[in-house]
């Protein structure tokens, strides 16, 4: 048999796939992987920051999932259920690599970190549209990217993946206020990264005083 | 009246939708009457507008056919053991 990863159907059951797949429906399970095989490679580039790390924990991902497929109980979302997957499998390649000096995740937040807001300015109007796609698409990762994985892991799943904040500290196996102090400091850093990239310049930079 | 650090231990929750009325009004008066914590605020919320509006770049040709590739030998392979 030859599978063609098509685009995903218009209507999206993930339950009704769910089931089908289940019951032993390849295509099924096929049509959930073209709906979120983007998401999860994009989770995976962001966790690991490395492209062959990426693409294993992209394919370990759904192929974990597919064996596995009879252990899933339907009480969360099928998506949300991938997304434990694929963050087990990036979190292990984080601490494998060589030389990794990677904080584990259960490691108690580092509650000295001062919140850092030194860069208090306006933006421009509509960054978005002053930059290519691509350039924005670069900004942004190089401001995830320079975070410290743990707090890099908490924002991805919380702000980009938006996983509650319940869902993110299961899946990462932390408490709920370790997951909402992680967030509100990445989210802080990288406010500051990108209010140095698109601050307003010239004189209307103190405009709102 | 709350200090900035103060207001920035609340930052998550004065953006969060679901936060409880009155802690909101409690914490809007400090960004009423502070121009820095305003412009944090600002910055912040813009912050998580231009991640929320990426949309997942595709995933190269390559990558992508090795995914499609190795599912099909996975599925493949549990018929097999299903017959």
């Amino acid at each position: 048999m030859s599978l063609t990863p098509t685009t995903a159907p218009l209507v999206f059951d993930e339950a009704l796939l769910v089931a089908k797949a289940k019951a032993g429906d390849a295509q099924a399970f096929t049509d959930l992987v073209n709906q979120y095989e983007r998401k999860i490679y994009r989770l995976a580039k962001h966790i690991t920051q490395n492209d062959e790390d990426a693409e294993d924990v992209l394919q370990e991902a759904f192929l974990k999932a597919y064996e596995h497929l009879d252990t899933f109980q339907g009480n969360s979302k099928f998506y949300t259920w991938i997304v434990r997957i694929a963050v087990n499998e990036a979190l292990m390649k984080l601490r494998k690599r060589k030389g990794d000096r990677t904080v584990p995740l259960d490691e108690p937040v580092d509650t000295g970190e001062e919140m850092v807001t030194r860069e208090i300015a306006v933006w421009e109007d509509n960054p978005e549209q002053r930059y290519s796609r691509e350039e924005m698409q670069e900004i942004l990762d190089r401001a995830v990217e320079s975070l410290k994985p743990d707090f890099r892991t908490v924002f991805v799943l919380r702000d980009i993946e938006e996983l509650s904040t319940e869902e993110t500290a299961e899946t990462l196996g932390i408490s709920v206020p370790a997951v909402k102090s992680r967030l509100l400091r990445a989210r802080l850093a990288l406010r500051e990264k990108l209010t140095r990239q698109f601050r307003r310049k010239g004189e209307d930079a103190f405009a709102y005083l | 009246m709350l200090t900035c650090k103060q207001f920035l231990r609340e930052l998550n929750d004065y953006l969060d939708p679901n936060t409880d009325p009155d802690l909101k009004r409690h914490l809007e008066s400090h960004v009423t009457e502070c121009p820095n914590c305003f412009v944090v605020v600002d910055t912040t919320k813009k912050t998580l507008q231009v991640y929320k509006g990426c949309e997942p770049q595709t995933i190269p040709e390559d990558v992508r056919s090795r995914l499609w590739k190795a599912l099909e030998r996975k599925i493949a392979a549990k018929k097999q053991t299903q017959t």
